[in-house]
């Protein structure tokens, strides 16, 4: 029995109960993801990690922002933000802000996150501030039925480049170490334990995580399947890969051929920017100090302007 | 000087980088020392050397209202500001400038010259500010003013410099105070001092302020002219208020990590111009449809687009009528003056905490960067703090509904963290639950009710804003209508208009959103000629008013060419449209800045 267990006995309140099985962590909705959508196996992983670090629904807050996969907080049970098209991570980042002890996870697509939203991942990532950021990445449009997204690869045929794609994709994993984040992984959808695992560490590192999920679209993306991954998926835990070695996972993530890999190819310990805010210091949440002015506060504001 | 006590303005003028601000703060403080009223208006441009500032600072021994019309102390720091404003100058008025390097051109009649043999008085003194400190000597010295009052000034302002500068400032104000004694004729009358000391502001700094008294916890912000003084003075107080202060890629960002610390249950703000606004505004839409309250600030500059970064406008008005697609309902207020938008901040987050909605307050140039006196005492450092319906400590009862259809259409308001209230927002629309219904659930009875849920915390918030009321003489024979920072100067131009024996009232809206469109209605149908201020060319509280009353005021006085209404300019506009036939009267601009 922990001390806090024994305390709620001692003075007979019920303390909040854990999860007995990641099924408590299922929403209201059941999801309306085509049949086969890789985006299940990323809710499940999520589930599942939340159920194994022990957390409970009111402790978590999900963040998305819009597309297929950004339905996801309504599909699960901890608090949620479906927020607009791109802005996750600003909403996320301020929710973390305002409570910081709140496990605030930010969830959606490549179109979501890397196309509209790209800017506020560059910046998130620099300011690394602790939360998780979980893309499932089908590299194309799906919701809007089908264009190309800032992932797909040259020559992919869609209907807004019915001539081919002329554009090169972005590489979020390189971008994201290259910004400065502090925990860089990548997961499979059809991998749910290894991605799990990936989830729980980037959860519990303090710091800005990016999980980029290949989570194929069954239905608009007939290039990067299923099919197309699975020969090519390798794990980095695998290899000899030192995740420490920022230009040896640079290299690893740059590969898109034979061998594609998953898992973690970076973490360091930067201190996250809410662990270096002198303002949350005292740490009670800045969402539960009382408001305003302390008489004291106020005659001090008032001598500086005489 | 008037014959209704003091009534002076000192022009400092010379090319950004000669250092202009330092010694307006210091005439500043020293005149709130003194207990005297000031209203500073800088006019500047986007330049951080060259250029052309003008800061005017009108001083009175009652309250200022404006930067007035005239100059009665114009110091010229370089050539150009002699070239460009001798001119204008009348009998009595002081010009000081350095005769080592600047020449007075044609000098009109009874304008009485100082040159100041800078090089002389400064020695060897290496500073190249230093002529600045000389002149608030000789300044002190023909404003009839004793010499302690600046020193201890000097001392405040450059103590954190160490004792060798604050000497060095002491030494060379001093000589300029000496030569002037000995070589100038002072003003006739000698500076007075006022009831009590006053404290010195910047309508930015009185914004933030009005957000700390208010509770804010989470300011974020992008820099842009003319809001960045709100940044400014919250990331200052930031560690010592306990107020987390981030600076963010952008007004998009901006107004998101706003809306995200917001429901995480702080009090949240931010601050921005036109063009930052104009980014933040899906996200003012999403703060309504997800029913965060929160409050944005847009501080208006000359547009459209980049428009005059530094110049002041009123033309943001149908911009945050409009902000966001949909059809919502979110407060906006116009603050009249700078403690008015101080009150304004703890007045807007009781009303959007009790709708659980955006509010905007439209502030501008004019107001924002202006820098004024003001009596502490009128300042209310704890002013009432209404949450609404936040449930601070809430118990669970097993069925949250965080979108409950309730008859104010108000929801219990939870925030993130707490047991037993597990739910989502979203930015689709939702049902009571927070599930959305924009796609498997499409459901047009749901739609309609969720709308009108939404709508129907707006009826009757009309009462929890005051009604504008006439101030001045009932039956005037013209009443002034303006919205925001008219005010003040309206205010003077009715005091002038009186002494020509024109009789005139003003009606100043300063909430947009509610609008008292009733009492406003039977104020104006009931005034004998209606004259309505603005600084922008298209009338857009004109077309505001007709929308909300059908009223059309008689005449029209607008300006729109980024410097701010003078009381003459008004003064000139009301007689010219009483005695003609005329709708519109523009202004012309006589100190070009």
């Amino acid at each position: 029995m922990s001390t806090a267990e024994m305390t709620a006995e001692m003075i007979g309140i019920e303390l909040p109960r854990s999860p007995e099985s990641p099924k408590e962590f299922k929403g209201k909705v059941t999801p309306d993801w085509c049949v086969g959508c890789g985006d299940f196996g990323v809710l499940n992983s999520l589930q599942r990690a939340l159920f194994e670090l022990g957390l409970k629904p009111h402790e978590v807050l999900c963040v998305s922002g819009i597309g297929c996969s950004s339905n996801l907080p309504g599909y699960i049970n901890t608090y949620g933000m479906h927020t607009l098209h791109g802005r996750s991570l600003p909403v996320a980042t301020g929710a973390k802000l305002g409570n910081h002890k709140l496990n605030v996870i930010a969830t959606g697509g490549d179109g979501d996150g890397y196309g509209i939203g790209g800017n506020h991942l560059m910046h998130t990532a620099r300011r690394n501030i602790d939360i998780t950021y979980l893309v499932m990445n089908n590299q194309i449009y799906g919701l809007t039925t089908g264009q190309i997204s800032p992932t797909s690869r040259p020559d992919m045929k869609t209907k807004s480049t019915p001539f081919g794609n002329l554009e090169y994709p972005i590489n979020p994993i390189t971008s994201a170490i290259m910004n400065g984040a502090t925990y860089v992984a990548r997961g499979y959808s059809a991998d749910p334990k290894h991605l799990t695992e990936i989830i729980k560490n980037g959860i519990e590192h303090k710091g800005f995580s990016l999980i980029d999920v290949f989570s194929p679209c069954v239905t608009f993306n007939h290039d990067n399947d299923f099919k197309f991954f699975k020969p090519r998926i390798k794990k980095l835990e695998d290899e000899d890969h030192d995740p420490t070695d920022w230009k040896a996972a640079c290299e690893k993530a740059m590969a898109w051929g034979d061998e594609i890999y998953i898992g973690l190819f970076h973490e360091n310990d930067r201190p996250s920017l809410d662990s270096l805010e002198m303002v949350l210091d005292s740490g009670i949440p800045l969402a539960r100090r009382p408001l305003g002015l302390s008489g004291e506060q106020g005659e001090k504001l008032i001598s500086r302007m005489m | 000087m008037s014959v209704n006590g003091i009534d002076f303005s000192i022009a400092i003028g010379g090319a950004a980088g000669q250092g202009i601000a330092t010694p307006g703060n210091i005439l500043a403080r020293m005149f709130g020392r003194r207990g005297l009223h000031l209203y500073a208006y800088n006019a500047y441009q986007s330049i951080i050397r060259g250029g052309h500032i003008l800061l005017t600072l009108r001083i009175r021994d009652q309250e200022v209202h404006s930067h007035g019309d005239g100059l009665d102390l114009l110091l010229c720091l370089n050539q150009d500001t002699m070239d460009r404003h001798l001119g204008i100058l009348g009998p009595g008025a002081r010009v000081l400038y350095n005769s080592d390097k600047v020449e007075p051109g044609a000098v009109p009649d009874g304008v009485v010259l100082c040159p100041m043999p800078i090089a002389e008085l400064a020695g060897d003194s290496k500073n190249k500010l230093i002529q600045n400190t000389i002149s608030l000597g000789v300044m002190m010295s023909v404003l009839g003013a004793e010499f302690s009052m600046l020193e201890e000034a000097l001392e405040q302002a450059f103590k954190r410099k160490g004792a060798a500068v604050v000497d060095e400032n002491v030494i060379m104000a001093r000589a300029g105070y000496d030569h002037a004694a000995a070589n100038f004729e002072p003003f006739p009358e000698p500076m007075p001092e006022g009831d009590k000391p006053l404290a010195m502001w910047t309508g930015n700094s009185a914004l933030a302020m009005g957000g700390a008294a208010a509770g804010v916890k989470f300011y974020a912000a992008y820099p842009m002219s003319p809001s960045t003084g709100v940044l400014h003075w919250f990331a200052q107080h930031s560690h010592e208020l306990g107020i987390m202060v981030r600076q963010v890629e952008d007004e998009i960002g901006v107004a998101n990590m706003v809306i995200g610390a917001a429901h995480a249950g702080c009090r949240a703000m931010c601050a921005t111009s036109g063009g930052g606004f104009a980014l933040m505004t899906e996200a003012i839409g999403a703060a309504a449809m997800m029913e965060i309250p929160a409050v944005f600030i847009n501080v208006m500059r000359a547009g459209p687009s980049t428009g005059v970064p530094t110049k002041t406008e009123q033309g943001d008005l149908w911009q945050v009528l409009g902000a966001s697609q949909g059809d919502f309902e979110r407060f906006i207020v116009a603050p009249l003056d700078v403690l008015d938008a101080y009150n304004c901040v703890p007045e807007l987050f009781n009303l959007v905490d009790r709708a659980q909605c955006p509010g905007i307050i439209i502030s501008d140039l004019l107001i924002s960067e202006g820098t004024f006196n003001v009596d502490p005492d009128l300042l209310d450092l704890q002013p009432e703090i209404d949450r609404g319906a936040l449930l601070v400590d809430p118990s669970p009862n097993g069925n949250y509904l965080r979108y409950l259809d309730t008859e104010s259409g108000i929801s219990p308001r939870v925030t993130p963290g707490h047991e037993g209230f597990v739910h989502t927002v979203a930015t689709d629309e939702h049902d009571e639950d927070g599930v959305i219904i924009s796609d498997e659930f499409t459901h047009p009875h749901k739609r309609r009710r969720s709308v009108e849920k939404r709508a129907r915390k707006f009826l009757g918030v009309c009462a929890d804003v005051p009604a504008p009321t006439l101030e001045g003489p009932e039956d005037a024979e013209v009443t002034l209508l303006g919205w925001g920072s008219t005010y003040g100067v309206i205010k003077e131009a009715i005091e002038m208009l009186a002494e020509q024996g024109v009789v005139a009232n003003q009606l100043a809206i300063k909430w947009i959103v509610p609008f008292h469109s009733e009492v406003v209605e039977e104020i104006l149908t009931s005034a004998k000629h209606v004259l309505l201020v603005e600084n922008n060319y298209s009338g857009q509280f004109a077309r505001y008013l007709r929308s909300e009353t059908g009223f059309a005021p008689n005449g029209h006085i607008r300006k729109y060419d980024g410097e701010p209404f003078m009381p003459h300019h008004i003064v000139e506009g009301v007689v010219e449209l009483l005695d003609s036939e005329a709708a519109i009267h523009v202004p012309y601009q006589e100190i070009i800045v």
